[in-house]
């Protein structure tokens, strides 16, 4: 058992792993910044404009509930094999979680807080970043923390596409019936959303105590 | 900083979709310093009226002069940072400190840090809070009397010239609200600002103000002394309002120094009532069992049932 247990670790593919890592850390980071800047100013809108908040979060619901290798099957005839069709996938996944918490964030703002802010000589841009922003950053990072672990998760995907990341390990390691190389993806894969997840907790946690 | 005097003329509010004017054609003039109470039911329009002023709400029609500038002259904001606003206790911003609260129009006016400090301090002190004790304190650490009172010592952060207060004591408890209350007038006769209060409390409003504005669905029906408007009340609804018959209620604006008699004898060993003490408290004192009151400091000045009668008929007749 022994024996047999540190032959195993000794067969993880640790060599490839840290550029599978930085490669995989990397297409997720990119595909939450994009997603993000998209989703703020969407957000917002939405929070604000009873019009655009229902059909936009309709949309994006379709878009998050279909079947992510469709997606990518769906991609790769127009954006070809690669980084670009993954970004494009995985934004658009995130989009949804990123959307609706900041929607949701905004509008559990206190009118009567938002009343005193305005009665005080606030601007409208002074009301959002020193009212808004704060009030509503719990469940914005929330919607990042639930957006990146998905996204971690999905992002293995690339790996089937010449994309990379630790999605590249991992099917290497079907590909050529190699169980170490499943096993390191898959374990780094899920070590790093749940590091990821709890980091971000605890960065929400700190902004729940501030807004309160 | 003494108050501003404010001018709100013929002033029309209807919101959208609404089927009746909040505000019907609303005018009112207020001499700088005045203490002035928007008394009336619950949708009579008070709120609306008050925000107008601060251009919170923009009326459809009239105008308003805060020491004869039109309020349209400057941006809203402008006009707001120089008028102070306290609302019920949600207002305070729950992410900010105390210091940080009161700090928030000087530092959308660009004060430098030293000054707004030594402001926070200046205000805690003026609202009867130790500065060292509170100013880092959260508004959730606050209880309900401590929250208000920074609300009001945020909204006289830049010394405004006018004070706007919408229902300010109305999630406090009574004892809590009429200690608030006191505070509230003793900053008023400190500081002279122009203040517009507005409460549905019948004894908030005796209690405070210069002159009570009494509305009803949208109009102005009363705006007179407290005095005034209970020994002269304009119609059958203030009447009724104010309760005005309610002598009890009378004899709580008027003083034990409206009612003295002179006596040649010594009092004996009548009980003692200041001179500033109000009549309602001098009634309660007889009725406990005596005949007359000493007045303190007032050689053999007294006070008795006739006295007190005596000054009551005379208050409704010089209102
Ligand atoms: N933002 C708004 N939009 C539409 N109607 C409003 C709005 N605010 C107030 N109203 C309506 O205008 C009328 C006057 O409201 P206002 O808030 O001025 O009354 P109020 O005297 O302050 O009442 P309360 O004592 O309940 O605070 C009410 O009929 C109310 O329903
Ligand atoms: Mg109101």
């Amino acid at each position: 058992m022994i024996a047999n247990a540190s032959g195993f670790f000794v067969g993880l593919h640790v060599e490839d792993l840290g550029v599978r890592l930085a490669q995989h850390l990397l297409i997720v980071g990119i595909a939450l910044a994009v997603a993000f800047a998209i989703a703020l100013p969407l957000g917002v809108l939405a929070a604000r404009n009873d019009r655009v908040r229902g059909p936009l979060l309709a949309a994006l619901g379709v878009v998050y509930t279909l079947p992510s290798l469709a997606v990518f099957a769906l991609l790769i005839p127009v954006f070809g094999l690669g980084l670009v069709t993954t970004e494009i996938a995985l934004v658009g996944y995130a989009q949804m979680i990123l959307v609706r918490n900041i929607v949701a964030g905004l509008q559990a703002v206190p009118a009567p807080m938002r009343d005193a802010a305005r009665g005080l000589g606030m601007t409208d841009a002074q009301i959002f970043a020193k009212i808004d922003v704060p009030q509503a950053l719990p469940l914005v990072i929330g919607g990042l923390r639930l957006a990146a672990v998905a996204t971690i998760s999905i992002a293995t995907l690339a790996g089937k596409i010449d994309a990379g990341g630790l999605g590249a390990l991992l099917f290497a390691g079907l590909d050529r019936d190699d169980p170490s190389r499943i096993v390191t993806g898959s374990l780094a894969a899920a070590a790093l959303a749940i590091g990821v997840d709890a980091i971000l907790r605890r960065i929400e946690r700190v902004a729940i105590e501030r807004a309160r | 900083m003494p108050g501003a005097s404010v001018s709100i003329r013929d002033v029309v509010v209807t919101y959208p979709g609404a089927d009746r004017r909040a505000v019907d054609d609303v005018s009112l003039e207020v001499p700088a310093g005045e203490f002035v109470v928007f008394l009336g039911p619950s949708g009579c329009g008070k709120s609306t009226l008050l925000r107008t002023i601060n251009r919170l709400v923009v009326p459809d029609a009239g105008e308003i002069f805060v020491d004869g500038n039109d309020v349209r002259g400057a941006s809203p904001e402008t006009l707001r940072r120089g008028i102070g606003y306290v609302i019920q206790a949600v207002g305070l911003f729950p992410h900010m400190s105390v210091a940080k609260n009161i700090g928030v129009v000087p530092e959308l006016l660009g004060w430098e840090p030293a000054r707004i400090d030594a402001r926070v301090d200046e205000l805690l002190a003026l609202v009867a809070l130790d500065p060292a004790r509170y100013r880092t304190r959260l508004p959730r650490e606050l209880s309900g009397g401590e929250a208000q009172r920074i609300g009001v010592a945020r909204a006289l952060a830049a010394e405004p010239r006018v004070l706007l207060m919408d229902e300010p004591f109305g999630a406090v408890d009574a004892l809590v609200r009429t200690s608030l209350q006191d505070e509230t007038k003793r900053i008023h006769r400190a500081l002279g600002t122009t203040i517009f209060f507005v409460t549905h409390d019948v004894d908030e409003a005796l209690r405070i103000a210069d002159r009570i504005v009494v509305m009803n669905a949208g109009k102005i029906v009363q705006a007179d002394t407290p005095l005034h408007v209970l020994a002269r009340p304009a119609t059958p609804y203030v009447e009724a309002l104010l309760d005005t018959r309610d002598t009890v209620r009378r004899l709580s604006l008027l003083r034990v120094s409206d009612a003295l008699s002179q006596s040649e004898r010594s009092p004996g060993d009548a009980p003692a009532i200041a001179a500033d003490a109000t009549l309602r408290e001098a009634l309660a004192l007889l009725l406990a069992g005596s005949t007359q009151l000493a007045v303190a400091d007032r050689n053999g000045a007294f006070v008795d049932f006739a006295s007190i009668r005596a000054a009551l008929a005379a208050s409704a007749a010089a209102a």
